[in-house]
């Protein structure tokens, strides 16, 4: 990632390489492209944002079809849809290939602050249960004549957030007392085994993407 | 037979931060390997006295030992030793279930006291073996029904080799095979066993013993058999055989 953001826009050739690469990573990680196109839709907004850079700018012009468009803006344009389409293609790839667990353990091995990690670990436990909570108060609410219509609904769906937070504190409440009971005395037990990692199979994919960057061009 | 109580509870006194007084002076003992059910209408103080047994409550007045040993919230060496001892099983299996899988819930409390690698693992599918569990042991907890949490549940505390077992309503909610397997499992413990249940069948199918807590203080303790025999006891305790159900 960092390989590619280093890489200027201007070296086309790089990132033609980065897109075979991502087509290829797809392929061994056997998603179906149309699952990571429909995924990869929340980049939109984006998009937009970096269309509309080549009208704003200073510095040289270019003609194209008939619109005077900024070149400095149109290869920062282009830079961001090339470089946020790399940044989330990858993730879709790590989220459909990887499981949750997989990722937390990842982030442990990577030496993330283990709170950070303990905190991921429960959200991605609780998120369920939560949510499971979230869908009994809205049948609940409906069951007694409730409709999700107006401004006026807002004050109950808001008091329905807030009872949720209690509840889910208290959950918390309960939760940490359960693990006082077996012992806990501030540390959570690692996710993986100590093992040598694999750094030189991790580190395929940066060294490809840096040959690229650096055959078709110097980096920055 | 090793003549220390399992538990030993002593003219145990509890109030409130907010001055509501739960307990006024409960004494209550347990031999080693009995199984006994705690009894006694919402609000009597139960919830209250089972979170003495591990020290999460600190003991006020009187005392509290388990086998053998004094329960001291203030001795944090004495209390981590305490609750290897004494396994809780909360009511609801989402709290007491936190892990990202089955197993490495079932290891958080080994893992606590210090077990690692291979002991850790066969100390874990043991006690999951125990409960029927086993096979699920790479799951997530939110994809189990709520009978197989409440199994892997205790599990948990089965995992640590406790003296006592604690649980909190192990029938509640449960359908009735889940109910049964239950008690399948319960019976084949070899384990002292604390339970606070509503359900008076169940305390009468698992538990020798019962003892009534209500209004703070121990009410009535006899076999299971003849307390469900005193009619106006069990009322005058807000007890109630279910429907239909004869002694």
């Amino acid at each position: 990632m960092i390989v590619v953001v280093a890489t200027p826009i201007q070296n086309l050739a790089a990132y033609l390489g980065f897109f075979i690469i991502l087509l290829i990573l797809i392929k061994l990680s056997e998603l179906p492209y149309r699952t990571v196109f429909l995924r990869s839709l929340v980049e939109i907004p984006f998009v937009l944002f970096a269309l509309l850079m080549p009208f704003f700018g200073t510095g040289a012009k270019i003609k194209f079809l008939g619109l005077e468009l900024y070149e400095a803006g149109l290869w920062a344009g282009a830079g961001i849809v090339a470089k946020g389409t790399i940044g989330v293609i990858t993730a879709i790839i790590l989220s459909g290939s990887t499981s949750a667990r997989d990722i937390l353990s990842g982030l442990e091995k990577l030496r993330v602050p283990a709170p950070l990690v303990s905190i991921a670990t429960f959200m991605l436990r609780y998120l369920n249960v939560i949510n499971d909570e979230l869908g009994r108060m809205k049948i609940a609410r409906e069951s007694r004549g409730f409709e999700e219509r107006g401004l006026k609904s807002w004050r109950i769906l808001a008091q329905t957030v807030g009872a949720l937070f209690i509840r889910s504190y208290e959950r918390g409440e309960r939760v940490y007392l359960a693990m006082l009971s077996r012992g806990f005395a501030g540390a959570m037990p690692k996710l993986s085994e100590e093992k040598p990692t694999n750094w030189l199979l991790a580190l395929v994919l940066p060294l490809i993407a840096l040959t690229i960057s650096l055959s078709t061009g110097a980096l920055l | 037979m090793n003549s220390i109580p399992s538990l030993r509870i002593n003219n145990l006194a509890y109030a409130y931060p907010d001055g509501h007084q739960a307990l006024f002076g409960v004494n209550l003992e347990l031999k080693k390997g009995e199984k006994v059910a705690l009894l006694g209408p919402n609000g009597a103080g139960k919830t209250t006295l089972i979170l003495h047994l591990n020290g999460i409550i600190a003991t006020q007045q009187g005392s509290v030992s388990v086998g053998g040993t004094l329960v001291d919230a203030k001795n944090k060496e004495s209390l981590r030793h305490i609750r290897e001892r004494v396994g809780i099983v909360f009511q609801d299996p989402d709290d007491q279930l936190f892990m990202p899988t089955v197993a490495e819930d079932v290891a958080f409390g080994p893992y606590n006291s210090g077990l690692r690698g291979s002991d850790l693992e066969k100390v874990t599918e043991d006690a999951l073996a125990k409960v029927g569990m086993l096979e699920f042991k790479d799951r997530p907890p939110h994809h189990l029904s709520f009978g197989q949490r409440r199994r892997v549940a205790v599990a948990t505390v089965l995992a640590m080799n406790p003296e006592i077992l604690v649980l909190d309503e192990p029938s509640s909610n449960l359908d009735p095979a889940s109910r049964r397997e239950l008690a399948e499992i319960l019976k084949s413990l070899d384990i002292t066993i604390l339970m606070v249940t509503h359900d008076l069948p169940y305390a009468l199918e698992l538990c020798e013993r019962s003892v009534i807590l209500s209004g703070g203080v121990i009410a009535a303790d006899a076999k299971t058999s003849e307390l469900f025999a005193n009619q106006e006891l069990l009322s005058e305790h807000r007890l109630e055989l279910p429907f239909g159900f004869r002694l």
